[in-house]
């Protein structure tokens, strides 16, 4: 589930970031790339335990799931706080510093 | 147990030879200045290339660490790691060196298609600009 849940969240984000490609400079790339990398690093994870598990890797009990899907949850907002730190500290539009040097 | 610790060690390793190659660029990119080289291609950086596996590897390793915070197989005291701590720590390698080493080979690999893409679409359009320049 925290793989599903992880790509789904890649693929939202890379729709993002290419609809709003020429006109955002929102660091939507970067909370792409950074779901893609967990994605694919779940992935590789989800193979070695299908190779230790067999079919039973795709009957999860339901508290695993549950528990599974509430980690997913919680990955997503982490790279979501992180997304906002970079963009905060980048700041490609200048607002923040802009607003700082005003006070 | 502690797999992301593989894609983690080769993110630091390409985040310094991204500032290697960016200082580099930016050496190169005086010389353009001063008029030694001209090119009228525009092409992505390689060095923003290689930003887009930093990308990759730092967020997939910071998501897949707190995974493992949340398993309690990373603890806030020495050393850090459960299965060290259970004197597991040959398993703990054995994870590393398979699990570890894919994750990082599996991430890497998809840079370098996204790296041939995009290549491949800026020579692509090197030449169509060249064409229109020679029809014109």
């Amino acid at each position: 589930m925290t793989l599903l849940i992880t790509v789904f969240a890649a693929v939202i984000a890379t729709v993002l970031w290419y609809v709003n490609l020429n006109k955002s400079d929102m660091k939507l790339g970067t909370l792409a790339l950074m779901y893609w990398g967990a994605s694919l690093m779940w992935f590789v994870d989800a193979i070695f335990e299908y190779a230790e598990l067999g079919a039973e890797f795709f009957t999860p009990a339901l508290e695993d799931m549950i528990n599974d899907s509430y980690l997913g949850l919680c990955v997503v907002a982490l790279g979501l706080i992180i997304w906002l730190i970079v963009l905060f500290v980048k700041d490609p539009k200048g607002l923040i510093r802009k607003k700082l040097m005003k006070n | 147990m502690a797999c992301f610790l593989v894609p983690g060690t080769e993110a630091i390793v390409t985040t310094i030879v991204t500032q290697a190659v960016k200082a580099k660029e930016k050496k190169d990119s005086k010389k353009y200045i001063e008029g030694e080289v001209h090119e009228n291609t525009v092409v992505t950086k390689f060095s923003t290339k290689l930003g887009w596996l930093n990308k990759m590897l730092w967020g997939g390793s910071a998501l897949l660490a707190f995974e493992h915070i949340w398993h309690g197989e990373v603890i806030p005291v020495f050393p850090f790691l459960t299965a060290v701590k259970e004197g597991e720590t040959l398993g703990m390698l054995k994870e590393m060196g398979t699990a570890g080493v894919g994750m990082a080979v599996l991430v890497t690999s998809a840079w370098v298609g996204m790296v041939l893409v995009s290549s491949a679409i800026e020579k692509r359009k090197a030449e169509n600009t060249e064409e229109n320049k020679a029809e014109a």
